[in-house]
């Protein structure tokens, strides 16, 4: 989805607020919600496009405003809330106020859900970034798709989140790091001689015309 | 009255609202808080940095091992003992006088996690992840890194498998240091990219 998630390239966040180091958790609550995503990884199916989708789809405003480790505490509950094993009104009576979930999962599986084992580009090949804005999850950001990029490096068959996120199991796809000049993402406003690199599966490319 | 569904107008604190879903998950037999607390400290014992580091300077002393590291960096990052989740498939990138790499994920949070421990906040946050693809070479600029205009950044947006990390060139006047001394100065944000040694 068009998600609020999918940052790359968006303007007004102003200057990154870094810290040289910092302790992994500021909070106690941060490392609780640490705990219970790795005791629940199991539970989800692994920590991928499932789980990846369930923060997806929290409301734009509450995912700007809120800290990361609040990102898992929403997704993680409302994939516990959508599997039948508790409900909103029990969590927020435990709680004692409101819980905000994220909004119900729109994702429809492609029709090809047959495993791809073969790759079908090659180092040095020119490809495009099919124009797919599918209302589930996807790793193919808003930023690449419709534009032209080379494959650098073809990482073998791994299985595509945007079917397993949505309930159609492992099927293998292979992936590739392509290569986007600056100017072919941003037009004017790009560089000269810097590059962008998005590692990206094969059913999310086509044949350059 | 209606029939519609009310939720409270409070907000419950975030801290009320995490231990509100792990007393579900702990009832429903999911999770044992107690026998995840050794894997959290694990990772704040044993991951971060140093392990990178670690990586960098034996690169930087070993030709023959930099060689595998760049070939295979699963492997060769292996054979120093990291691996593990947020790991399995390792892809270095090398400075060189001509090239400067950069690594970011716009779209979550991805992170090597055998290599660098969990990532800090503002690699998770908005700024860096919208501005890492669109405008590298001023960010990182305003990060304290100018990058002379006659060199090449490539940015690696690790919206997949793969998790990167840079191998940064070894800075001059360390030729008489250790692999271990070298590994002190080998920092978190220089295998990142924000940073140069």
């Amino acid at each position: 989805m068009d998600g609020v998630h999918d940052l790359g390239g968006l303007d007004g966040f102003g200057p990154v607020e870094h810290t040289a180091s910092e302790p992994y958790f500021d909070e106690p609550w941060e490392r609780r919600m640490f705990r219970v995503l790795i005791g629940s990884m199991g539970w989800m199916g692994g920590a991928g496009g499932r789980f990846r989708h369930s923060i997806e789809r929290m409301a734009p405003e509450h995912y700007l405003s809120s800290p990361y480790y609040e990102h898992w505490l929403t997704g993680v509950t409302t994939l516990a809330v959508e599997s039948g094993i508790t409900t909103q009104d029990e969590l927020e009576r435990r709680a004692a106020g409101r819980f905000p979930l994220s909004r119900a999962d729109r994702g429809v599986l492609p029709d090809d859900l047959t495993p791809h084992t073969e790759p079908r580009y090659s180092v040095g090949d020119d490809v495009r970034v099919r124009e797919r804005h599918p209302p589930g999850h996807t790793r193919a950001p808003r930023y690449v798709q419709g534009r032209r990029g080379t494959v650098v490096r073809v990482d073998g068959t791994f299985n595509i989140d945007d079917i397993d996120a949505h309930g159609g199991g492992s099927v293998a796809d292979p992936l590739y790091s392509v290569r986007f000049t600056s100017h072919e993402l941003w037009g004017e406003a790009g560089s000269d001689g810097d590059v962008v690199h998005v590692d990206l599966f094969e059913r999310y490319l086509e044949d350059p015309q | 009255m209606t029939a519609e569904h009310h939720h409270p107008a409070e907000l419950a604190p975030v801290e009320a609202r995490v231990a509100a879903i792990e007393s579900v998950l702990v009832e429903k037999g999911i999770i044992d808080p107690d026998a995840l607390d050794a894997i959290v400290q694990h990772f704040e014992d044993n991951l971060g940095p140093m392990n990178g580091a670690k990586v960098v300077a034996r690169a930087w002393t070993d030709p023959a091992y930099k060689e595998r590291l760049l070939a295979d960096g699963t492997a060769a990052i292996a054979e120093l003992g990291f691996e593990g989740p947020q790991g399995e498939l390792m892809v270095i990138v090398e400075n060189t006088p001509d090239v400067h790499n950069l690594v970011v994920c716009t779209l979550c949070s991805c992170y090597p996690w055998p290599t660098l421990g969990l990532p800090p906040k503002w690699y998770k946050a908005p700024a860096y992840r919208s501005r890492a693809v669109r405008e590298p070479r001023t960010l990182l600029a305003e990060m304290g890194a100018v990058i002379p205009a006659d060199v090449e950044i490539r940015v690696w947006d690790s919206s997949a498998e793969a998790r990167y990390l840079v191998l940064p060139m070894r800075p001059d006047g360390t030729a008489d240091m250790s692999e271990e001394q070298l590994a002190g100065i080998v920092t978190r944000d220089s295998m990142i990219g924000v940073q140069r040694l």
